[in-house]
């Protein structure tokens, strides 16, 4: 992000440990919207944690999140804020999740369309809703799915069950998915990590597509190759700090610290 | 007395226990589906003391013989009124306390047979903790323990017999009482293989409606 832009994220000093263990031992970044941010690093450094911590799946116990200049997470007043007021800072971001978890008994059009239902229906029930209906407020829901389901490729597939799609079109749902509530900022963990090697092609596809619309993502992953090209900016974290962190280009070509290179050693060996 | 006449005495005694059985199964479900998801919430509960004094229950009601419960709370407890009557209640307890425990189990693997995963879907997609249980994970728990449930509901239509140790005029009793002697019918053991029919009957009825339910719910993998 360059220094005169606003910053849409701001994550300041987040720690977080579970038992004994300090899994995150204080993480600050900052970034702009329509940034791709991709997360690298080792088994065990800490990124999955960091990524729940943004969606708030689990509670750091240090740190300030803020979204648009505002606050929304303060670990000194955390336990203060109602549920609700949880829910609704979650939906500022989105998650696609490494094992998908699409919800086996809808099928592709209902997984998209069920949390933003319930979501209008309690809006219309205390008058902030922009629909007065709630016929209306399905029509719009229904009409937004399928274009994201456009946007994804899988309009055909509206009607299957999650069990009668391959892994990298049940993945491609649940970005749909995760898309249907507009999310300030995505968050991607291991997208790929679940899938064969054959399928991973068609959910970075999809990523990539979103880069061009100017969404906002972060991607856990461990295709190199993939956070070179994508992303604006690498994160490589080790030990639950980030270790490194700058423009994509740079990062791969010029790394400064000696673990990143060791890793990126190894990560091309792989290959 | 010829056959057809003892086969009219003989159904109308069969019927009647059948009447018996059927209601000691009916009460036992009433009570135990619901008691049984107490018991697995309080085998699961954070609250160490509960969850161990919880645990040890169903380990002692499952580790004993359903016929010795059935005895010691009809014999143990003098609260019982005489006949009939207080015969069925003492029945129905033990019953509902053996199976709520054995229900329970199969309630705790449903439960924790859900990935975590379904939860975390539905709270980052903003959905409160009661619509993830009803609109998420509740048909997938429901999916999970139908076939275990429907094997351990067919085993209560025969577990029902065990009440005749107390002497619960139910179906098989109704059909020994032909062996010792009732209404003139004496030493007869084909009313006793009858009882037989009552009860492959109506398991069947049951597996055929547990295989339409397991049906309806194929269309999905948990």
């Amino acid at each position: 992000m360059s220094k005169n832009e606003k910053a849409l994220l701001e994550v300041k000093n987040i720690r977080k440990s579970f038992g004994k263990t300090e899994v995150l031992k204080g993480i600050d970044f900052t970034m702009g919207k329509g940034e791709v941010v991709a997360i690298i690093g080792s088994s065990g450094s800490g990124k999955t944690t960091l990524l729940r911590c943004l969606n708030f799946l689990e509670t750091p116990d240090v740190g300030t999140i803020s979204l648009d200049e505002k606050v929304i997470f303060d670990a000194e007043n955390h336990k203060k804020l109602s549920d609700s007021e949880i829910r609704s800072n979650r939906l500022h971001f989105g998650l696609v999740f490494q094992s998908f978890n699409l919800f086996p008994q809808y099928n592709v059009k209902r997984n998209l369309t069920l949390a933003a239902e319930l979501l209008e229906f309690e809006k219309i029930k205390n008058g902030s809703s922009q629909y007065k209906e709630k016929k209306d407020a399905v029509d719009a829901i229904s009409k937004k799915a399928d274009e994201l389901l456009v946007q994804v490729g899988l309009l055909e597939k509206e009607k299957s069950y999650p069990c009668e799609l391959s892994g990298g079109q049940q993945q491609r749902v649940a970005i749909a998915r995760a898309l249907a509530l507009e999310p300030e900022v995505l968050c991607f963990d291991e997208p790929t990590s679940a899938l064969d090697p054959e399928l991973t092609g068609e959910v970075l596809k999809v990523i990539r597509e979103l880069k061009n619309t100017n969404k906002t993502m972060i991607v856990v992953t461990h295709e190199m190759e993939f956070a070179k090209n994508v992303a604006d900016t690498i994160i490589y974290m080790a030990d639950g700090v980030i270790e490194e962190m700058g423009p994509s280009q740079e990062v791969f070509e010029n790394p400064k610290s000696e673990k990143l290179k060791s890793f990126l050693k190894s990560s091309f060996e792989k290959l | 007395m010829t056959f057809a006449e003892q086969f009219t005495i003989v159904l109308q005694a069969l019927n009647e226990g059948f009447l018996q059985t059927l209601k000691l199964f009916i009460i036992t479900l009433l009570g135990a589906l619901p008691l049984g998801l107490v018991v697995s919430l309080g085998s699961m509960s954070r609250f160490k003391p509960i969850s161990a004094v919880v645990k040890t229950f169903v380990w002692v009601i499952r580790g004993t013989p359903l016929m010795l419960q059935l005895m010691i709370i009809y014999y143990g407890c003098s609260i019982w009124s005489g006949g009939e009557d207080g015969r069925f209640a003492a029945s129905a307890v033990a019953f509902i306390i053996n199976y709520s425990c054995y229900f329970s189990e199969i309630y705790r693997g449903g439960i924790q047979g859900v990935p975590v995963g379904q939860q975390e879907a539905g709270q980052v997609l903003g959905m409160s903790k009661k619509q993830i249980f009803f609109k998420v994970t509740l048909l997938q728990m429901i999916k999970r323990i139908v076939p275990p449930m429907s094997n351990e509901i067919i085993t209560l239509v025969k577990d029902t017999s065990l009440a005749r140790i107390i002497a619960l005029q139910e179906i098989i009793w109704a059909g020994f009482s032909f062996m010792k002697g009732s209404n003139g019918i004496a030493g007869q053991v084909w009313p006793l293989f009858f009882t037989g029919i009552y009860y492959l009957a109506f398991s069947g009825v049951l597996t055929i409606l547990f295989n339409k339910i397991e049906k309806k719910l194929s269309y999905f993998k948990v």
